[in-house]
């Protein structure tokens, strides 16, 4: 598959009614890289994400995983999110499964799977986010952190060669966040695909391979982190990182306050 | 003297306890007890009703409940999903047939069915004689209260899930059939047990349909020994009859909300 992106997306529009939440976006994500998408909120990030696997219908444009085009009506949808794994803010975990029926349940009824070679998957999978010992336990009974590993995991034992993270440590306690950052950070080591809408800078600086600035539904500016948090060339852009990187130092002046006359 | 907040509290509580027991009490005192016990109460009666009370009556009263609750079931279940679907004349179809009978008297369509079908189809008839017509007259109309019921179970479970599923690479019915449903059941366990309920009594109007000594229920034997014996002990014994169904069911159904309350 070399020369062949992993993801092509090419003048993507997507409306939601009359509000144009994605106008025009161009980008693509080769094999092995880890591209963070940040941006405030209403900026289209997620709609993004959710575009590359069919989750939103795109109103125009193209869209290509793996050389398919997903945006092509005669597309089989479902073979192609077979290999395309995705987390979500809120995990999403099938509640009445137990944690090891959550990561096998996709393997044998997708896939089919032989019920050994699923469990077999799910443990090592499993074993890869650090929760072993809780295949026996419902949702309900862990706590957000080891929710959404277990999703990584679920996502994981499909086998899949790009992974969509949506805003994954967004519904977590502060002191959750870090599980679920060192998991990712681990996947990308190993050189999975890994398309990226977080609010975690740090983790974007460190971990991306590029990062995507988007706002009003556009791209604003892309690049290594090291350029787009060092130097970036938009005003918008520096505007947003000064906000959201040293939140104590916004000016009552900036915000148009007047609290100290 | 004042009194402190705890002791006010205190004495109106206990004054509510006591005027409550006096009117209990007034009631009860009221009644004529010894003829009540002499007309409700005749053990005579009662005994001469077994063992066919339970044995036919309380046997096809819970036959009723079940054959028609499995149909309604299925056919509630059938609704729900057309209902939900994005097909238009699905959902209208779905829509028309729940406003319908769920409008009209349970009675009523038993009636239709039970001579509206044999004039239809006149070269044949429902399987199963009575059962069968039971079976169909009161399912029809507990469908449409149980598809409400289910499509707002369905509606209940939240969309991530069926997100999740389908990003899986699960198909939509796949996805409906290994997660969405299973969690909307567990949601309406509660209301489908009323309706389960509701299902027991109304099998008191199978007797529109002409039963005989062997497909008789519990209603309609308590009314014909009435009438033979002169004597109204045989509704306190029906009534007691019907609370043998209706009791442990509610009881099974707290233990299913139990278990399923650990699983969410």
């Amino acid at each position: 598959m070399t020369g062949v992106s992993t993801i092509e997306i090419s003048d993507l529009h997507k409306s939601f009614g009359k509000l144009e939440v994605l106008r025009g976006i161009d980008l693509s994500v080769e094999p092995g890289e880890v591209v963070c998408v940040i941006g405030p909120s209403g900026s289209g990030k997620s709609t993004l994400l959710r575009c590359v696997n069919l989750l939103e219908e795109p109103t125009s444009g193209s869209i290509r995983v793996a050389g398919v085009e997903v945006t092509d009506p005669d597309c089989d949808i479902d073979a192609v999110r077979r290999g395309i794994g995705m987390v979500f803010q809120q995990f999403n975990l099938f509640g009445h499964l137990t944690v090891r029926e959550n990561v096998t349940i996709a393997q044998r009824r997708v896939l089919k799977r032989s019920r050994a070679e699923a469990d077999r998957i799910a443990t090592a999978n499993l074993d890869r986010v650090g929760l072993t010992e809780k295949a026996g336990s419902y949702p309900a009974q862990l706590s957000g952190g080891q929710q959404q590993r277990v999703a990584i995991a679920r996502a994981l034992a499909m086998d899949p060669q790009l992974m969509l993270f949506d805003e994954p440590t967004s519904a977590l306690d502060p002191e959750l966040v870090g599980e679920v950052l060192a998991v990712m950070r681990g996947l990308a080591a190993e050189g999975m695909t890994m398309l990226v809408v977080t609010h975690e800078m740090a983790f974007a600086r460190e971990v991306a391979s590029r990062v995507v600035f988007m706002d009003g539904g556009v791209i604003v500016e892309q690049g290594p982190p090291a350029e787009v948090f060092g130097h970036p060339r938009q005003e918008r852009t520096r505007e947003f990182l000064h906000r959201v990187l040293e939140p104590a130092r916004v000016s009552e002046s900036e915000i148009g306050a007047h609290l100290t006359d | 003297m004042k009194l402190s907040p705890r002791r006010r509290q205190r004495i109106v509580r206990a004054a509510g306890y006591i005027v409550f027991a006096l009117v209990i009490l007034a009631a009860a005192g009221a009644a004529d007890w010894g003829r009540l016990s002499e007309a409700f109460l005749r053990l005579d009666v009662a005994r001469s009703m077994f063992p066919e009370a339970i044995t036919v009556a309380l046997r096809n009263t819970i036959a009723y409940t079940l054959l028609a609750f499995v149909f309604g079931l299925t056919l509630g279940l059938v609704l729900a999903l057309l209902r939900l679907s994005s097909v238009p004349p699905y959902r209208w179809f779905a829509i028309a047939y729940i406003e319908l009978f769920r409008g009209l008297p349970a009675l009523l369509v038993l009636f239709m069915v039970g001579y509206g079908v044999p004039l239809a189809f006149p070269d044949r008839e429902i399987p199963g004689g009575v059962y069968g017509s039971v079976t169909v007259g009161l399912g029809l109309t507990a469908a449409a209260y149980m598809a409400e019921t289910i499509r707002a179970g369905i509606q209940a479970v939240p969309k991530g899930q069926l997100e999740a599923a389908r990003t899986l690479g699960m198909s939509h019915t796949r996805a409906m059939i290994s997660i969405v449903l299973p969690q909307a059941f567990r949601i309406v366990i509660p209301p489908l047990t009323n309706e389960i309920i509701l299902l027991t009594k109304d099998t008191s109007l199978v007797y529109v349909l002409g039963v005989t000594s062997t497909t008789i229920e519990l209603t309609k034997f308590a009314g014909d020994s009435l009438n033979t014996r002169v004597n109204p002990t045989p509704l306190v014994v029906a009534g007691l009859l019907y609370l043998v169904i209706t009791l442990p069911l509610s009881q099974v159904v707290r233990g299913l909300e139990r278990r399923a309350g650990r699983e969410r």
